[in-house]
């Protein structure tokens, strides 16, 4: 009986998901007609750039790797019922200190690498400790704390680099070698590709999710604190310990997401006028993949072909690449649309205090 | 240093507009029990539509106009997920903020050529002064040599003010955000009232947005808005949902915003970054909401659905 009900639950959120992505497509290929493109030219442009090439698959897989992670980040939340829309910020805080471990301390190659990519983590978690912190012991809401949160990690980010770590310049130098995620043999598979090893960490943090919330004690609190805060604490689970872990963890990936990306794609950091959207991607890949661990990898995926392939059909199409953000925002939309019946426990406390 | 202090007032009348109009916007949605992350998505568009309809009238009124409408228009994706299919309010309005920058950088970069921003607008909203009041010192000349969205602003407060306290529609608005079975019960459609509430925040956000593009700036492009936004729901929650409250807070986020600007011409920056400046709103928004600055409460339905029938 309990049965049929988590294998409706599983096919109607794959029916979502499904019907969200080809409705975000139209939504897409509309807007394009109307602006005098042929949608069918573009999205082939799209897709034929994205994978048909060694270097467009390499890009593409590393398109995804940060995706990936963030994509978890915010599932993680999602599972505690919790909304870290703060992923963004703690994005941030975790390439600038990548950074910081990478040009200021001087370590062997590879363990230089690893430290970096920990170090960032550790500070995607610490970022994200206030807005948990607040949310178990003050009840305040998370989404809008973890919102300025945002604002602050970008201001902070910008003001060391422009007075401390690239003075009189808009970026910083590169970061040394030994710090690095990139493998020359693995670039070279792909055609020189910037791959890196930021997609096996990818891989390996997407078996570590499914392990930790499924197979230990600790997955389980924070599943059922998900389910019902209520019933939860009335069997004996702190709700509070679980919120605030909840979002060290999911601050963690977080973390470790804006981690890799720059020590295997930028390898340098530099002033950001805005934001660069990536916190909206890990909401759209997680929501999209039901919060499941393979959900996630294959929206990530789904969304690093678009990202990708979309800059490739601005230059073959002529297409401007907002399009594919404008797809993106349609697809969540209609996600959202759904999420209510699957997630309407969740959403029955307040929306802020 | 009094035409230090006059240039403050001017900067902080200047950016505190916008943030007042779509605070005010983000005051009805919420006091009706809709969470409003979309009012940077608003602003984003109707300060899109302004700078485009300006650039192809040659009216700045008609830009101010046609940003009403289409931010109107816009508030109701938000208000149909919101309301009828009982969606996630915050991830609704998160991909409407997102589907707004997204179509209006689309669209201008199809007019022209691929470039991100709009020419400048012909013309730009004007400013009207109002005699003998222009001179008094150091308010004078901001407060009463300001452009009409100003005026428009401080209008829509006190009128926001008396619909929201003194009218039937405001004590619909409230209890539908309070207890809205209750309303219900009343014999007054949640529905209804809450897709008002909503429309109205379309229109008064994407006001504030449409003054940022062809009255303080002129031209449109990615960061014409750039989280204000988000600072507009900030001042709106750090002035407890309520108007007067979010008139003084707008006005102190546009201070800091305003300082953050003319730091470097008034030699601020040599003592303190102006990412520090920026940061002044988020960090009193957090103390405001965490209790160190007064306790924000928010209406006590705000994100819940309504399921007609339920108590």
């Amino acid at each position: 009986m309990k049965n049929t009900t988590l294998k409706q639950n599983r096919n109607s959120a794959l029916l979502t998901s499904i019907l969200s992505i080809l409705l975000g497509i139209i939504v897409g290929a509309i807007l394009m007609l109307l602006a005098g493109y042929n949608p069918l030219v573009a999205y082939q442009a799209l897709l034929g750039s994205a994978i048909l090439q060694p270097f467009d698959l390499g890009e593409t897989i590393r398109t995804t790797s940060p995706l990936i992670f963030i994509g978890l980040a915010v599932a993680l939340a999602f599972r505690t019922g919790l909304f870290n829309i703060g992923v963004e910020g703690q994005y941030i805080v975790g390439s600038l200190t990548a950074y910081l471990v990478a040009a200021k301390v001087s370590l062997p190659t590879g363990i230089h690498a690893l430290v970096a990519v920990v170090a960032g983590g550790l500070a995607g978690a610490a970022w994200a400790a206030l807005p948990g912190l607040l949310k178990a012991f003050r009840g305040v809401h998370e989404v809008i704390i973890s919102i300025m949160m945002n604002f602050i990690a970008l201001y902070f980010s910008n003001v060391l680099v422009r007075t401390w770590l690239a003075v009189g310049k808009d970026s910083t130098d590169k970061i040394p070698p030994t710090a690095s995620l990139r493998i020359g043999s693995l670039s070279q598979l792909f055609a020189g590709a910037r791959i890196h090893m930021g997609i096996i960490l990818a891989l390996l943090a997407v078996f570590v999710f499914y392990y930790l919330l499924w197979k230990t004690k600790l997955g389980y609190q924070l599943r059922a604190v998900g389910y019902n805060r209520h019933a939860a604490e009335y069997a004996g689970i702190s709700v509070r310990r679980n919120i605030v872990l909840s979002f060290l963890l999911s601050g963690f990936l977080a973390g470790l997401a804006g981690a890799t990306e720059l020590l295997g794609t930028s390898e340098y950091i530099a002033i950001q006028d805005a934001f660069i959207g990536i916190g909206f991607d890990g909401i759209a890949v997680a929501l999209l993949g039901a919060n499941a661990p393979v959900g996630v990898v294959l929206s990530a995926l789904l969304f690093g072909v678009l990202t990708y392939g979309g800059g490739n059909m601005q230059f073959v199409a002529g297409v401007p690449f907002e399009i594919i953000r404008v797809v993106f925002a349609a697809i969540i939309f209609f996600v959202a649309a759904k999420i209510s019946f699957r997630w309407g426990n969740r959403k029955k406390g307040k929306a802020y205090a | 240093m009094l035409n230090l202090l006059t240039n403050l007032v001017d900067v902080t009348v200047l950016y505190a507009t916008p943030l007042i109009l779509a605070a005010m916007g983000g005051l009805f949605s919420e006091r009706a029990g809709v969470v409003n992350i979309a009012l940077e998505g608003f602003m984003t568009i109707g300060a899109f539509s302004a700078a485009i309809f300006t650039i192809f009238t040659g009216s700045a009124w008609i830009g101010l106009l046609s940003a009403v409408v289409v931010g109107i228009l816009f508030s109701l994706p938000h208000a149909i997920a919101s309301i009828n299919w009982r969606a996630d309010q915050v991830v609704s309005g998160v991909a409407i903020n997102f589907l707004a920058l997204g179509i209006a950088v689309y669209l201008v970069k199809r007019m022209y050529n691929g470039s991100a921003q709009t020419p400048v607008v012909p013309v730009k909203l004007e400013q009207i002064s109002i005699p003998i009041l222009n001179r008094i010192p150091v308010l004078g000349p901001s407060l009463f040599e300001a452009y009409p969205t100003t005026y428009l602003a401080i209008a829509i407060v006190i009128i926001g003010a008396v619909i929201l306290y003194k009218t039937p529609f405001g004590i619909h608005v409230r209890a539908a955000g309070i207890h809205p079975a209750a309303l219900e019960t009343a014999g007054v459609s949640i529905y209804r009232v809450r897709y008002i509430a909503v429309m109205i925040s379309g229109a008064l956000a994407a006001l504030g947005g449409a003054g940022l593009s062809i009255a303080v700036g002129s031209e449109f492009n990615q960061t014409t808005v750039a989280g204000q936004g988000f600072i507009a729901l900030a001042a709106l929650i750090f002035g407890k949902w309520r108007p007067g409250g979010l008139l003084l807070a707008a006005t102190f986020f546009g201070f800091s915003v305003g300082l953050s600007l003319i730091g470097q011409i008034i030699k601020l920056t040599n003592y303190v970054p102006s990412e520090v400046l920026s940061m002044i709103p988020y960090v009193f928004t957090i103390l405001a909401l965490a209790g160190f600055v007064g306790r924000a409460e928010s209406p006590a339905s705000l994100g819940k659905p309504y399921e007609k029938g339920s108590r």
